[in-house]
Order: structure tokens, then sequence, then C-alpha cells
């Protein structure tokens, strides 16, 4: 829209802030808001990941009193599960990498002083830490968690008396959700108008880094995506409480008749899945873009087919609305839109390869520097690979019948979508560090660090494939019952015994991210030898990011190892480069 | 560290690579007509996606060493921003494997899901509820009779659970068992309901899952080929009790299963 | 219910609002704040159009769908058309005035920028014939207007319960409460900063922003009343 325009924005749209609230609490600064959501996530990943050893701790000693838990009943093993899924997925996936990275680094690397609307901004982060405390709140309720699972398919979510946790709890829950979506739809607006509308001289789009254009792109999932998301809650709280029947039809529970008909629980799945698919991409979106540029600085070479990495983006983006309905092949949706659906998947692997080509042929003949962002975004490809393999036989009907809800489902979305984005978060983590805090994280400590979470994620989610195959269902939290089960318990301790390893090395992470804060070694304006604006300006940026002048871009974003020039990097803001390509 | 992370990478490539091959674990024996197409079909898949797999990662690997910055050593990077020819290859190639391997299953697809089971098939309505499936009959009359949400009582167990109403004819010879008998070589009709929440009726020798939902009455159908007692499990989150929401599917001769049913029809007069 | 009320308000007005967080600092040019605003006006609106498309089509789903009949095992349909009463004819003819006057109120604010002198060509305005800036007061009309028809809205609720339509007694009326208490709840928000933008008025300040905010607010609320065409469009095919 404003492509090539200089929007006269020569001086901060608001002046520094002098009061403590103002500058640290209610901030308008987008680098504080930026930080504010990253320490939300952090928060939530530490209990999202507790949540998950107790489960691990339960398949395996199911009858263990744990200090200051007791003992974990099977309702409270799915309670565990259903909070450790929410928590993750919205308040980890979602939250740190679009929220937190993209805030405190979008308007810095396309030139801004700061986000389009900085007091919807402040508004976007506070609603989220407000339905993040609605959302634990659900433990401390009568009844507990609720134990629906993340996904909540009603009649179980919808009736109170479905088990425990479905009442006040899964009130809680729904709210939370819907506080979530409100607090991601201000995000996506400001996040879209900041890029169309507040890019500096000479930014035209298709010289924006890959992680603007990934933030942009996740934005705009989000906006299609949440507010479809908020409808559904809307219509599941009616259900809930106002006796209305938008998912229930007649049912019985407990014996007695739940007062509901003619609702339909197909309807619930297909809105959630409009959401819930391309969720998957506003997770790893983010971490594709960023993983793309580190390759790229750390190679010393430009990124291998800049536009086939944004038009993949584009696609993924779009098919991404498109293929919602292979979450519900066994569902009793019709066999012919199931295969639709099927074929619709399948495609969007297409874009997926031609990103995982490209990043290997950035590091192709390239000349790599190996430090903590660069293991940390090898390891993304690593692990990208390895979710990503598993897709195309869950995206079959016919091979779904059997891994349908099985445990290969979740190693798959844990590689994918848990583990490769959060590699991506701490490969940003130990990238930006430096700019945010003004040192240099410990890079023994991120090394150890690197190699425990890779081998050890690895050691987790890659047996549950072998079990998925041998039938091993999901959201079991007892394997005593079922008799093929037995003998895979074997593998599930091997699961928890390096779940408890994995978890003790980020601890590693959390001591290097607070010890480096005071004690690390003082960085440089721009240690990593990279090329977008943001590392053209002090460390830390000051409040309206550049201290007066605006930038002028001249340059692409991934100008290295350019024959002739005086060093192996050009930067963004460098007199042009005098040949066109 | 390049070198650590070439034998990190391909050991753990190796590792993962080597239990899939080996088999350690692998699907349950299939026992349906419908068994053999799908194994098969996901044999294929994963020959195919596991060369994708070990040659992206040992690639990955490799360059990762053999592009290390060994400092003066090294020369510079080379400066190209890609290769049009390569993209439009490898998108092409893609794509032919991608959408090749959806239409391959498609025949499979379409014999389990498109075709209604043929007539003649035996019939047995599975109903699912917190947290037990119960299994209908229709009897000798062929049809199964009414039912009625407000006489379901689970205390009562059989056709009280699901709320036979014994005033419709039809639903006189109906029986309710908690174990599915089902005669060997016989095209079995499934009818799915659930009374309360979803349920999913998995049984993984059959390669049938399908999920019972309130509100619907899903038609499937599985042909089982082998004798023999197979478990089903609720492979739908469904409550507390999810994990033990299980059942026996009896797979016998069609002799004994005549001799079961009419024993059954006998219990009913 | 809360909820969504903070969405209307971020719909309507949360561009706005950081709008009145900078204006103290703002020298940005006119033309760039008032194309930003618009644009991310057209953006929130993005995000309603999501919601009441998911509602549309669960709408469209379950009217269309017919349920189980657990005791005969037949598929039957449940859904009881919904006799809208005839008074939303008059609250229908409220916000089309009502966005007749936005407009007046949108041009006049535009007129006065241009005799201020704060932004050139970045407001379209019409030849200026009509009344000079100062005469009727249409901001306030149209916020009246806006309460009245959300007023009549309450009527046509208590009509409906009277007769025996409550939220929960069919599909039918649970969507008729649910689209009219949504597209309400946005209005509302509507409202609410056209009350901030004549108060701004009297207070003789921010003289570039409540141009903004009118501006935004104009294309909101006749993005309002189209919405309330459709919904009405919608529930009318039911019969």
């Amino acid at each position: 829209m404003a492509t090539g325009e200089f929007a006269a924005h020569a001086a901060h749209a608001h002046a520094a802030p002098t009061s403590w609230i103002r500058k640290y609490v209610f901030s308008l600064d987008h680098k504080v808001i930026g930080m504010q959501y990253y320490f939300l996530a952090l928060t939530a990943v530490f209990v999202g990941m507790i949540l998950s050893l107790l489960m691990r701790i339960h398949l395996i000693w199911p009858s263990a009193t744990l200090p200051f838990w007791g003992e974990i009943k099977p309702e409270t093993y799915l309670s565990l599960l259903t909070m450790h899924g929410t928590i993750m997925v919205f308040f980890v996936l979602t939250t740190a990498p679009q929220g937190g990275f993209g805030n405190y680094f979008l308007p810095i690397q396309i030139g801004a002083p700061d986000m389009a609307f900085p007091v919807l901004n402040m508004l976007s982060f506070w609603v989220t830490a407000l339905a993040f405390i609605v959302m634990l709140a659900a433990f401390f309720v009568v009844g507990g968690a609720p134990l629906h699972g993340w996904t909540g398919y009603p009649p179980l979510s919808a009736l109170q008396s479905a088990g425990p946790g479905e009442g006040l709890g899964a009130d809680l829950w729904v709210i939370s959700i819907a506080l979530f979506c409100l607090g991601a739809l201000m995000s996506a607006l400001n996040f879209i108008t900041t890029t169309l509308d507040m890019r500096a001289k000479g930014m035209t789009m298709m010289r924006m880094p890959l992680t603007c254009w990934s933030w942009f792109i996740t934005a705009i999932l989000g906006l299609l995506a949440f507010g479809v998301l908020l409808s559904a809650g809307i219509l599941l709280l009616l259900d809930r409480n106002a006796g209305t029947s938008f998912y229930v039809p007649l049912v019985t529970i407990n014996g007695q008749l739940a007062g509901h008909k003619g609702g339909s629980p197909l309807l619930w799945q297909h809105l959630f899945w409009f959401f819930g698919h391309p969720e998957v991409y506003i997770a790893i979106l983010p971490a594709m873009g960023l993983c793309s540029q580190l390759l790229s600085v750390f190679s010393r070479k430009p990124i291998f087919g800049y536009k086939a990495m944004v038009y993949a983006m584009l696609s993924i983006g779009f098919l991404g609305f498109m293929v919602w309905g292979h979450h519900m092949f066994m569902s009793g949706m019709s066999p012919y839109t199931a295969f639709a659906f099927s074929i619709m998947t399948m495609a969007i692997g297409v874009p997926s390869a031609i990103k995982t080509f490209n990043w290997l042929g950035t590091i192709w003949r390239g000349r790599i520097r190996f430090t903590s962002p660069m293991l940390f975004a090898l390891g993304f490809v690593s692990l990208f690979v390895s979710g990503g393999i598993s897709g195309p036989f869950l995206a079959q009907p016919v091979l779904d019948i059997q891994l349908h809800d099985t445990y290969f489902v979740v190693g798959h979305f844990h590689l994918i979508m848990g583990v490769a984005s959060i590699f991506g978060i701490f490969a940003a983590t130990y990238y930006w560090f430096p700019k945010m805090f003004g040192r240099m994280m410990n890079e023994s400590l991120a090394r150890w660090h690197f190699f425990i979470s890779l081998i050890g994620t690895y050691a987790i989610f890659m047996p549950m494939h072998y079990l998925g195959m041998a039938g091993h269902l999901r959201r079991y939290s007892q394997l005593t019952e079922l008799n093929y089960l037995h003998g895979l318990v074997p593998l599930q301790t091997f699961m928890t015994y390096a779940a408890f390893v994995t978890i003790a090395g980020q601890f590693i992470f959390l001591f290097n991210l607070f010890w480096s804060m005071k004690f690390g070694k003082k960085a440089s304006d721009n240690p990593w030898e990279a090329t977008t604006i943001e590392w053209t300006t002090t460390t830390p940026p000051p409040h309206d990011n550049f201290g007066g002048h605006m930038p002028v871009v001249n340059n692409g974003p991934y100008e290295y190892s350019v024959p002739g020039a005086p060093r192996d990097y050009v930067m963004q803001t460098d007199p042009p480069l005098a040949k066109a390509h | 560290m390049g070198l650590v992370l070439l034998v990190v990478i391909w050991l753990i490539t190796f590792l993962s690579a080597y239990f899939f091959i080996a088999k350690t674990w692998w699907l349950p024996a299939g026992a349906s007509v419908a068994a053999a197409g799908i194994d098969h079909h996901f044999s294929t898949t994963y020959i195919l996606m596991g060369a994708v797999f070990v040659a992206a990662q040992v690639i990955l690997g490799y360059f990762v060493w053999r592009y290390r910055d060994r400092g003066s050593a090294s020369p510079q990077a080379q400066y190209s921003h890609g290769n049009n020819t390569l993209e439009i290859t490898w998108t092409v190639l893609t794509s032919i494997l991608f959408i090749g391997l959806v239409l391959m299953s498609s025949s499979i697809w379409a014999s389990e899901r498109f075709r209604p089971a043929a007539p003649g098939a035996v019939q047995v309505e599975v109903t699912g509820m917190q947290f037990a499936w119960y299994f209908r009959y229709p009897g000798t009359d062929g049809k199964f009779g009414a039912t009625n949400p407000e006489l379901q009582d689970a205390s009562a167990g059989g056709e009280g659970a699901i709320g036979l109403d014994t005033k419709d004819p039809a639903s006189k010879d109906d029986f309710v068992t908690g174990t599915m008998y089902v005669p060997v070589n016989r095209e079995v009709e499934v009818i799915l309901r659930a009374e309360d929440v979803i349920h999913s009726f998995f049984v993984p020798a059959m390669r049938f899952k399908q999920d019972a939902v309130p509100g619907l009455a899903i038609h499937m159908h599985f042909t089982p080929i082998t004798t023999g007692d197979y478990e089903i499990a609720c492979s739908q989150l469904c409550g507390l009790g999810h994990y033990k929401m299980h059942g026996i599917l009896k797979v016998v001769s069609q002799e004994d299963y005549d001799k079961w049913l009419a024993a059954r029809e006998a219990e009913k007069q | 219910m809360a909820l969504i009320t903070t969405t209307a308000a971020v719909d309507a007005t949360g561009v706005l609002l950081a709008d009145y967080g900078r204006i103290d600092h703002g020298s940005a040019a006119f033309s760039a704040r008032l194309r930003r605003a618009r644009l991310g006006l057209i953006v929130a609106l993005t995000g309603v159009v999501m919601i009441f498309v998911s509602f549309s089509s669960a709408y469209v789903v379950r009217k269309g769908l017919p349920t189980l009949d657990p005791q005969s095992g037949i598929l039957v349909h449940d859904w009881l058309p919904l006799q809208l009463p005839s008074f939303l004819l008059v609250n229908t003819l409220v916000l089309l005035v009502s966005t007749l006057t936005m407009e007046l109120a949108r041009r006049q604010a535009a007129r006065e920028a241009l005799a201020t002198g704060i932004g050139k060509s970045a407001v379209s305005t019409t030849s200026a014939s009509h009344k000079e800036a100062q005469g009727m007061p249409w901001l306030a009309l149209t916020a009246v207007l806006g309460l009245s028809f959300l007023a009549g809205q309450w009527l046509v609720w208590r009509e409906l319960a009277a007769s025996g339509f409550y939220v929960s007694t069919n599909p039918s009326s649970s969507f008729f409460y649910l689209l009219t208490a949504t597209h309400g709840i946005h209005l509302l928000g509507g409202i609410l900063t056209l009350i901030a933008a004549s108060a701004a008025y009297f207070w003789r300040r921010l003289a570039e922003s409540r141009v903004v905010v009118v501006d935004i607010t104009a294309w909101y609320w006749h993005f309002m009343t189209f919405l309330w065409v459709y919904i009405l469009c919608l529930l009318e095919v039911a019969h």
C-alpha cells in the first residue's frame, strides 16, 4: 500500500516515559512489550513442561505420590494433558515467536520507530497476560482443570456433568481462550498495519528480511483464524451456560437427559480446525523465517532462493486454510470430502519441501560459523525434516485409519510444531540476546543446552512413532487395560527417562539467560556481522530505535560474501551495490 | 564442532531408521480384507518417505561438516542467490511424489468408505457410552427396534443400557451383548452410535477406526478373514475412563456364530 | 459478554485510542496518520468479517442439518422458522438514516480539516456548498440514532421473549439472539467512540485526532449498517 512512500515519522511518535510503571509495566514501547511477551512465554513454557513431566511420571509409575502434588488420578492426567497442550500452543508457540520477537524486532528490521498502534499493542499484551492467569486459575477451582484435551471436542467439553473439571474449570478454559483470541486479533492488526505502512525508505516488500515476511504472514493467518476460534468459543460458552444446542444433540449423561437436542458435534470440529490448522503455521512460520535468516548469516552466504522462500511461505499460509479437514478423516465427515482434503494436504507438503531444499542450498558452499544460534537453526532443519516426513502418512486417509489418534500423531506434531518451533525460539534468543540486553550469552553452556535438547527431544519423540504404528492410542492415562499395550511399556519408560534428562537441560538455558544478563560479555552493536537494520543501531536500541535519524535502505537483506566488497557482508543501509540482480 | 554435529545427526538418523527397518515395533498383524492393501500402501509410503528422511539428514550432516569455517583454509562462501531451474525441478518432483501417493491409495479408500456394505452383510449396531461398548444384533427379523433415551440405564446393562423400547415389536428379538461376535469371511456392517460424548471404535487388527458421534448413525463395514479374539479400543478422548473403555471382538467360524446366535435368541425367549 | 464488548471497543476505537496516545507528541503528517488509521480499520474489519462468517456458516449448517431421532433412528429436521417481529423494519430504517447523518458528520469534519489546514488531499470532500462546519450537530445526532437503534433492538428481544422464543428455545432463536447481540455490541463500540469524539469537539482540542476519529468511525458505521442489512437478509432467508 505504501510501498516506497516515505511516511514522515521522523520523530518518535511518543516520548520516552520516565515513571517506572509507564516504562516497564504499561509501556507503549514495542521493545518492552516484546520482552513482556517473551517472559510471559518463558513462564508458560516452564509450567507446560512441568505438566508434561508429571504426565510422563504418571504413565510409568501410576500410583506414585508426588511432592507438592499428591497422587495423579486418571482424570488428573487428562487435566494435565489438556492444560499442557493449551498452554504450549497458545501461550508459548503463538506468544514467544510472534508476540515476543516479532514485537521487538519487526519495527526495527523494517526501520520503524514503533508499532503502528502502541496503545493497542500494550492492550494486546495485557489481555494475553490476563488470559494466562484465567487459564491457570482453572487448576484451583472445584473439579480442577478441564479434561477434554486442548481440542475441546463437544459434547465432552459442553456438558457440565461429563466429568470432573467440566464445570467451572472448563468455563475458565473457554474464557481464557476467548481472551487470548482478542489479544491475538489486536496484535495481528498491529503487525499487518505496521508492515504495510511503516517501512523505512527503500525497504520494499522484497527487501524485507524473511523474518519480517514470516511475522507478516503469521499475522494474516492470525487475523483470519482467531476470529473463527473466538466465534466457536462463544457458541461453546452458550451451549455450556445458556442451554442452547449448537454443538450438543440429544444425549444422556450419567443416565440423565442433558436437555439439549439437535446440535452438531462436528460443527465445533470444523470451526476449531479451521482455526487449528492455520495455528500450526502460526507456530512454525516465524521459526522458518528466523532459521532462514540465521542459516544465511552464519553460512556467510545469501539465502538460497529468496523469492521462492517468500512464495513458499505465502502458499503455505494460503493452503493452510484449506486443509483443516485432515484432522477429521475419522470423524464421520463425508469420505469424498476427506479425499479432497487429503489432496490439498499433500499439496502443502510441496512448499514445505521447497523450504527444506533451500535451507540445504543456503549452507551448501557456505562458510559455516558454529555459533549457538546457528546450532539451533541447524537443529531446526533436522527436526523440521523428521517431523515433516511423518506428515504424508497422516495426510492419507487410508493410513490415517490406523494412525489417527495414536502416538504417531503426537510424535509428528511435537517434532514439527512443538520442538522445531521451540528450537526457533531458542535460536532467536541466542541470536538477539546481545541486541536486547547488551551482553552475549555463554557459548559453552549454550552448546551443552543444544546437544542435550537435540538428542533428548529425538529420544522422547521418535519412539512415539513406533508406539503409534503398534496402535498405542494417545490420551490414555494408564497402560494397564489394553493387552497389546503391555509390550510397549519399556519404550514408554525410556521416553520418561529421556524427558528427565531433556528437562534438566532446559535449566542450563534458564541459568544462562539470567546469568548472562548480569555477567555476560559486553556485546558490540553488530556481534554476528549481520546485515539487517537492527544491527545498525546501538545495543540496546534507544527508545525510538534509531536515535533520531531514520534508516534508509539500499540493499537486500542477505548480501554476504559479495565479491569485491571490503568485508564479507554488506548491510542493508550501506551504499547500494553496483550490480543489479 | 562441524564433525560433532555430523556425528550426532547421522547417529540419530541411523538409530531412528534402524528401528523402522528392523520392524522392532510395527503394525499389528492384519486380520481383515483391507489390511493387506493398507499395509502395502503403508510400506510404499514408508520406503519413499524413509529415503527422503535419510537423504535429507545425511546431506545436512555432510554439508555442516564439509562447509565449516576453517579460517583461512576455507574459500570464501559462494555468492549465489539461488537457482530457478533447481527450484522448479524439485517443486515438480515433490508435487508428483506427494499427489501420486494419495492417488495410489484412492482405490483402497474408495472400497473402504465410498461403497456401502454389501446386502447380506452381518449387521451389528455398536453403541459407545462412558465407558463401555454395547453391541446390538437385530435378531431373526433382521430389523433393529426402537430405542428411547429416557429408558437408558447403564446400570441395567445389555438392552437397558441402550434404552431398548420393548413396546416396539421389532425390538422384541433384538439382543445386546458386551462382546462382539462376527463370523469369519463375511462382511460386517457396523452402525456406530454414541449416547453421551464422542467415542471412537478402533480395532487395530482389522485396520478399522471410526468415530461414534452422538446425533449420528454412521454406517461402516469391514471383513474379518482370520478367526480369533481381537481387542477393541476407544480412540477418541471420552472422559476420565477413556483408557479403560475397551472390548473384545470375537471372530468365529460361521457354525460357531450360528450356534452363538441361536443361544442368544433362546435366552431372549 | 464483556469479552465481546472489548472486541467492539477494539474494533471501533482501538485504532483511535492508540492515536490519542500519540497525539500530544504527534508530528506525523496528517495524511499519513489518516491513511494508517484507515488501513488499520480495514484490517480490523477483516477480523470482524471472520467472526460473522463463522456464525453465518454455523447458521447455514445448523439450519440444513437433520439430526438423529434416537427413538426411531431416522434423521429429522428440528428447525422452527422464526417469525421476525416487524418492528425490525423500523430499527433498520433508523440505522439507515444514521448512516446518512454519519456521512454528513464525516464530510463536515473533513471540511473543518480543510479550513484549519491540517489535511489537504487526504480527505475526500464534495464541494463546499453545504452548510459550514459548525452547522448541524451531525455527530451527536448519529449517536442518538444509534442508541435508538439499540433501544429498538431491546424492544424486539422483549417481544420475542414474550412470545416464548428465548435464547435456548430453538436453534432459530439462538441464532437470532446471537447475531443481533453480536452486531449490537459492535455498534455500541461505535457509539462510544462517537460520544468520545463529540466530547473532544467541545473541549476544542485534538482537532487533528478528531478528524481521524470521525473519519474512521464513519467507515466503521457504514460497515455496521451494511452488516445489519446482511444479517437481516440471512435471517429472512430462513422463511
